[in-house]
């Protein structure tokens, strides 16, 4: 039987068989494209290597959870939901072009399996698919050319407006649809002229429309929209294609792999050099990135990856109070950058490009309090906090590092603590603990089982010293049998690392871990997340580290710790994340509980700034000496949420929490109406003293 | 331009209260940590900028014992070429004459076009640069917190004077400056940096290799002799200023004037 | 022993420096009833009329005029000094920026003894004065025996001496100037450029009148502005004021801010947090006022004032304007 029109593989143009056109699209758009991406791999040859062809079953688990399912988009609901449509879209109807592009010199060609009853379903999805898409690319358009939501925004020092080219794209999206579906719709229409209709449609999907719309046009017209509708399709599908690798539509291809190599272990850095271990150190010539090419094939992925989304710079608290830092931009302007030396056609830039004072400022990078908020949103998995000490790294090797920050540096690496203040001092805060609780000392030859590592805030800060010693009322009543290092204990590093002074760090982590194995502590517990975290993810080869939350939190539940009836009305209060116990450490519910069973207490929730999108209080360590410059304290933004969730109390648990909120707190005019506590104040002042315990007992406690 | 920068290791009381000895002939020292004097470090980075801009090398010279060869180095790895110790016993107990002495041998022994010093150091006296200068016949310029340099062997400096003004002068080379902080932003030094240069060799040399005459140097040469170190008494707590407002205000008046509160 | 008597007089505008007087009772303190001799210096401008003023304190003024010296060169003064004064003088400077630039030289020069930055004499043994310095920012004091055998260049804190009353017969002029012919100046002065406003430079001042929490609004900081500019002080504050934006970053006291080192400190409404105290050095007399007597600034202050700032600020201001 004769097709009821002439198929694009059949046809011809001027004479020429269309078939030998339908081939040639193909063929040049793919390598076109396959020469394309040859270029965007030349850099990434290039870059510094970085350790990710392993763990093979938990990176296809990421696929599946980010990549596949879409996992992080629903956090920004709309947008997210038409993400997830557009995406499945394209999953779906990738396989209907790929069946088009072969339709063009294979007649009757369709993809193997699908034919039969697969077939008429896959038809009826693809079309569900396409319509789905349709309106998700119309909503897409609106949002970005009439509400333009900010995250989306430009601002001026980062270039020019982004949403041409998003609009752009829509407009490409909706030409495959549009074309797809009139192909589709011209010859059913022309079979239903002829009362040879093959399959039904469902309605309110394209080619229904479009049959309906051309049920009376003439035959050749059908034809000639078939071919032409054809045509457009191969050809919008080959060039978008190739547009793809030019902007952030590159994430449509690399995603899948970005995703694949994503950083697996929050809270970690990554070493100075993938593949030269912590002795190798002092053999290489420079440290960190300060050049395009130093940084990792995965870090140039990333920036080939973002989308422009806007979601790490909308979470992100830097960005937020106004400091010059934007981690979309990071990305951006790398990228940008890359294109710029990397050009498709051409010669390759033969000189390296400093990236400090050239694409990224100073302050930019020491802005960062590596909270990880933004690695937290990012849908497709791309890592801030590396890049960010890989950067600092190589300022630190060049010498260029504020004189805020220098101070505190040459204080740690001369006295162990921030301050320059004195060794001896360091277990000072442990005279002051009263309550009964004596302290051991490990560095006076005194044994313990576990060991209390105090860092150096909570040591020396006379405010953050009364967490220590309310931790160590509260360890003595459940208790726990510890000690501490005294004038042993070296700053933890953490901060040290994270802005970027490797060598520092690894002396003090020697020193540290050299003298936590010498006390023969069969585990450690610390009340200051930053040195949690140093413990657990930068040290090596330590006894198991907890943090003063669940040490607490075990003893309540065990009946360990005996707590006084609440005298005073109830209290509400919120419980804040620190990035350090939270994101970093998925320690989200252990302080909640330890809350949670305090009498006289009642706790609320900064909804949508909690746990993994809690909002930085202003960073730790070494942050607390750096002078950024911003607009407002991320401290003040933070206990105006406090506020707002209708808290009394804002429980940290964490020393440089602490300090920002309560300095916030005065700031923001709170006083009086807002307190900031630690979890271990909190815990302590509820604490069944000795004089009060047999009373409480006699009630039957309240643990 | 060649470039010779005097620094000093003093102990680094930035945080620590500085304790005298019961028998007050020195400060408690066992538990102070050492660095570069301040003021030295900003004219060696000052140095260093200026040999970039203009070639030539930083030379860094330290009077001191073995102890002090850290600082020489940790200034090397800011990025001065060379190193210099002054070391011999017979430079022990010098006065600021005396360690002025030392280094004009030093700078005879090299070609240098400019001497950069620190405005001063731990004990305040802010004297070896004018010294050096005095004994070089050179020309000087102390708080120095501004340095062009000009065609003709000169240089446009600015001095840091009272009330945070700022005296503009023009200085023939060579000559000696003393560097007021705040002239720059010195460089950070890691202990990377430090273990790059940690194999360099330093020379040092003694009074018989500057060909100096002991006599001029050391204790017995002193005319200013440091006797003992004492804390002043301070008073325990305010004074809490009773009476109406206007006798309060009376009162402090009297005590701002006798403070030097009242200008 | 006696010694022939100096001091270097620094004027401006005509009138010689407050610290005149003072360096007129350190000789006295030093050498009793030896007279001093005053060294003026300057262009014909304001001269006659600093020298004139120098004659209620010292009975002879050695006035230097010449134009290469209306402003104070060192480079030019040293010379000059080192070509007048007789061996074994001891001559006696203000502690400024001026004889920071001249005085280590000079007492080269002269090969007298240097001595600098004295805060008292404790007297005279033979040739061997004892006398008082600071080191470590003040942390510290130290005895330091001086020999004045060969001579001596001694400069003296402000602040430190008492002034001394005037004489009861003025001193004479002496005219010197001839002495200045034929000195070339390896340095030539440009020009003085002022500090910019807003840009004070708080770690240099030698009085401040710091704001905390206390002064609670932005509208209330000329009651601090108006007291520090009858005390010739400069406004600094602590960190809330600057978070708040009220003053500028280059104002803040403490260890997030700057770290200063006045002579004097009055705490308006400033607690005394850790972090504040520390960012003032070098021991200052501080005066706290505070509404609350338990403000750790009082453990810190020499005197204390428990009052609202913004009742007793303008109280304090008005008795500073007639003190004048």
């Amino acid at each position: 039987m004769e097709p009821v029109l002439v198929p694009p593989a059949a046809a011809t143009l001027a004479g020429i068989p269309a078939r030998l056109l339908f081939l040639l699209i193909p063929l040049v758009g793919v390598g076109l494209f396959a020469w394309i991406l040859r270029r965007r791999l030349e850099p990434l040859r290039r870059a510094a290597p970085d350790d990710r062809f392993n763990r093979w079953g938990e990176r296809l688990a990421a696929v599946f959870r980010l990549w596949l399912a879409q996992a992080r988009q629903p956090r920004y609901f709309l947008a997210g939901v038409l993400h997830i449509v557009v995406f499945f879209g394209f999953l779906i109807l990738g396989a209907r072009s790929l069946e088009l592009v072969v339709l063009g010199f294979v007649e009757d060609f369709v993809l193997p399996g699908f034919g039969g009853g697969v077939g008429a379903a896959y038809r009826a999805l693809k079309d569900i698919a396409a319509a789905a898409v349709f309106v998700a690319v119309g909503i897409l358009a609106v949002r970005r050319l009439v509400f333009r939501p900010a995250r989306y925004a430009v601002p001026a020092r980062y270039g020019k407006d982004h949403t041409p080219e998003a609009i752009f794209v829509l407009g490409l999206i909706a030409t495959l649809l549009l074309s797809e579906g009139l192909f589709e719709a011209s010859l059913l229409a022309a079979e239903r002229q002829l009362g040879r209709e093959a399959h039904g449609l469902l309605p309110l999907t394209l080619p229904w429309a479009f049959v309906r719309l051309l049920s009376s046009a003439p035959r050749e017209a059908l034809q000639a929209i078939h071919l032409a509708a054809y045509a457009v399709h191969d050809l919008t599908f080959f060039f978008f294609l190739c547009f793809l690798p030019f902007g952030k539509h590159f994430h449509v291809v690399t995603s899948l792999f970005n995703v694949f190599f994503m950083r697996l272990d929050p809270g970690t850095v990554k070493p100075v050099r993938h593949g030269v271990d912590d002795e190798g150190l002092d053999r290489l010539e420079s440290f960190g990135v300060k050049r395009f090419e130093d940084f990792t094939w995965k870090h140039m992925l990333d920036f080939y990856s973002c989308a422009d989304c806007g979601r790490c710079s909308d979470r992100c608290p830097a960005n937020r109070v106004g400091r010059p830092l934007s981690p979309r931009f990071i990305s951006i302007k790398a990228r940008d950058l890359c294109f710029r030396r990397y050009p498709v056609r051409g010669p390759i830039a033969a000189e390296p490009a400093p990236l400090i004072g050239g694409i990224y400022a100073e302050d930019e990078i020491w802005s960062c309090t590596t909270c990880g908020a933004c690695e937290e949103e990012c849908p497709l998995g791309i890592e801030y906090i590396d890049k960010m000490v890989d950067l600092r790294r190589g300022m630190v090797d060049d010498g260029l590092v504020p004189q805020s920050l220098q101070k505190p540096l040459a204080a740690i690496e001369k006295r162990g603590n921030p301050w320059g203040k004195m060794e001896k001092k360091r277990g000072d805060w442990a005279l002051g603990v009263g309550g009964g609780c004596r302290v051991k000392r490990f560095e006076r030859g005194e044994a313990a089982e576990a060991l209390y590592f105090v860092d150096s805030i909570t040591s020396y800060d006379d405010r953050m010293q009364k967490i220590a010693q309310a931790a160590a009322r509260v360890f003595c009543a459940a208790g726990v049998d510890f000690g501490i290092l005294g004038q042993d204990e070296k700053d933890s590093g953490h901060e040290v690392r994270r802005f970027g002074e490797e060598m520092l760090f690894q002396s003090l982590k020697e020193h540290n871990t050299e003298a936590i194995r010498a006390t023969g502590a069969r585990w450690i517990v610390t009340t200051d997340p930053h040195a949690y975290n140093a413990l657990r993810k930068d040290y090596r080869d330590l006894p198991p580290v907890r943090h003063a939350s669940e040490v607490i939190l075990e003893a309540l539940r065990a009946g360990r710790l005996a707590l006084a009836p609440a005298a005073d009305a109830v209290r509400t209060c919120v419980y804040h994340d620190p990035c350090y116990l939270g994101r970093h450490n998925r320690l989200y519910d252990p302080p909640r509980q330890v809350i949670d069973l305090l009498p006289g207490l009642r706790r609320v929730e900064m909804e949508g700034d909690c746990r993994d999108r809690s909002f930085c209080c202003g960073g730790g360590g070494l942050m607390l000496f750096y002078e950024p410059e911003e607009e407002m304290r991320m401290g003040v933004v933070r206990v105006k949420m406090a506020q707002a969730a209708g808290a009394e109390l804002i429980v940290a648990a964490c020393p440089f929490c602490l300090v920002n909120l309560e300095d916030a707190i005065k700031v923001a005019g709170l006083e009086g109406q807002l307190e900031a506590v630690d979890l271990c104040e909190l815990v302590d002042r509820r604490l069944a003293r000795a004089d009060e315990r047999s009373t409480a007992n006699g009630q039957g406690g309240t643990a | 331009m060649n470039i010779l920068v005097c620094v000093k290791r003093v102990p680094d009381t930035a945080e620590n209260e500085i304790e005298v000895r019961p028998d007050g002939t020195d400060i408690r020292r066992e538990d102070l940590v050492y660095s570069v004097n301040e003021w030295d470090n900003y004219a060696v980075e000052e140095a260093i900028q200026i040999a970039e801009r203009t070639g030539g090398s930083v030379t860094v010279a330290t009077v001191g014992d073995a102890d002090a060869e850290e600082v020489v180095r940790r200034e090397m790895a800011m990025g001065a070429q060379q190193g210099l110790m002054l070391t011999d016993a017979a430079f022990e107990g010098s006065d600021g004459r005396g360690i002025a002495e030392i280094l004009k041998a030093a700078v005879a022994r090299g070609a240098y076009d400019l001497v950069l010093c620190g405005a001063q150091a731990d004990d305040g006296a802010g004297q070896v640069g004018g010294m050096l200068a005095a004994l070089l016949d050179w020309p000087y310029a102390s708080l120095v917190n501004h340095i062009e340099v000009l065609e003709g062997k000169k240089l446009r400096i600015g001095r840091e004077i009272e009330g945070g003004n700022q005296e503009r002068s023009e200085i023939d080379l060579p000559c000696v400056l003393s560097i007021q902080t705040g002239i720059n932003e010195p460089r950070y030094v890691g202990i990377r940096g430090i273990r790059k240069v940690a194999s360099v060799e330093i020379p040092v040399l003694g009074a018989a290799d500057l060909g100096l005459d002991p006599s001029r140097v050391g204790r017995a040469a002193c005319r200013v002799r440091k006797l003992d170190y004492f804390v002043p008494p301070a008073g325990a707590g305010a004074e809490i200023l009773q009476g109406s407002p206007e006798e309060i205000a009376a009162r402090l008046v009297d005590l701002l004037k006798a403070k030097g509160g009242l200008k | 022993m006696a010694a022939q008597l100096f001091a270097f007089i620094p004027h401006a505008n005509s009138r010689i420096d407050d610290t005149a007087p003072e360096l007129a009772a350190a000789a006295e303190r030093l050498f009793p009833g030896v007279p001093v001799t005053a060294l003026v210096t300057g262009a014909a401008e304001g001269l006659e009329a600093a020298a004139a003023e120098a004659t209620r304190f010292f009975p002879e003024v050695w006035k230097f005029a010449h134009a290469d010296l209306a402003y104070p060169n060192a480079e030019i003064l040293r010379p000059l000094l080192a070509r007048v004064l007789p061996r074994g003088a001891v001559v006696l400077f203000t502690h400024n920026t001026l004889a920071m630039d001249l005085a280590p030289g000079l007492a080269v020069k002269l090969d007298a003894a240097y001595l600098p930055d004295v805060v008292a004499f404790e007297g005279l043994e033979g040739t061997q004065l004892r006398a008082v310095r600071q080191e470590f920012n003040g942390q510290v004091s130290t005895h330091v025996a001086c020999d004045l055998a060969g001579g001596a260049v001694v400069t003296l804190r402000s602040g430190c001496f008492p002034a001394a009353g005037e004489l009861s017969a003025a001193g004479r002029v002496v005219d010197r100037s001839g002495d200045v012919q034929g000195i070339a100046a390896r340095r030539r002065f440009l020009e003085v450029v002022a500090a910019e406003v807003g840009d004070v430079d708080i770690t240099k001042e030698e009085v401040l009148v710091s704001v905390g929490r206390g002064i609670g609004d932005k509208e209330n900081l000329p009651v601090a502005e108006e007291l520090a500019e009858a005390l010739g002080a400069v406004v600094s504050c602590s960190r809330p004021v600057v978070d708040a934006k009220w003053l500028d970053k280059s104002r803040q006291v403490g260890t997030s801010g700057k770290t200063v080192k006045p002579k004097v400190y009055l705490a308006l409404g400033i607690s005394g947090s850790f972090q504040h105290l520390g960012g003032i050095k070098g021991n200052p007399f501080i005066v706290a006022v505070n509404k609350n007597p338990k403000a750790p600034i009082f453990q810190v202050a020499q005197v204390g004032v428990v009052a609202d700032l913004l009742e007793f600020a303008p109280v304090l201001t008005e008795a500073v304007r007639k003190a004048r």
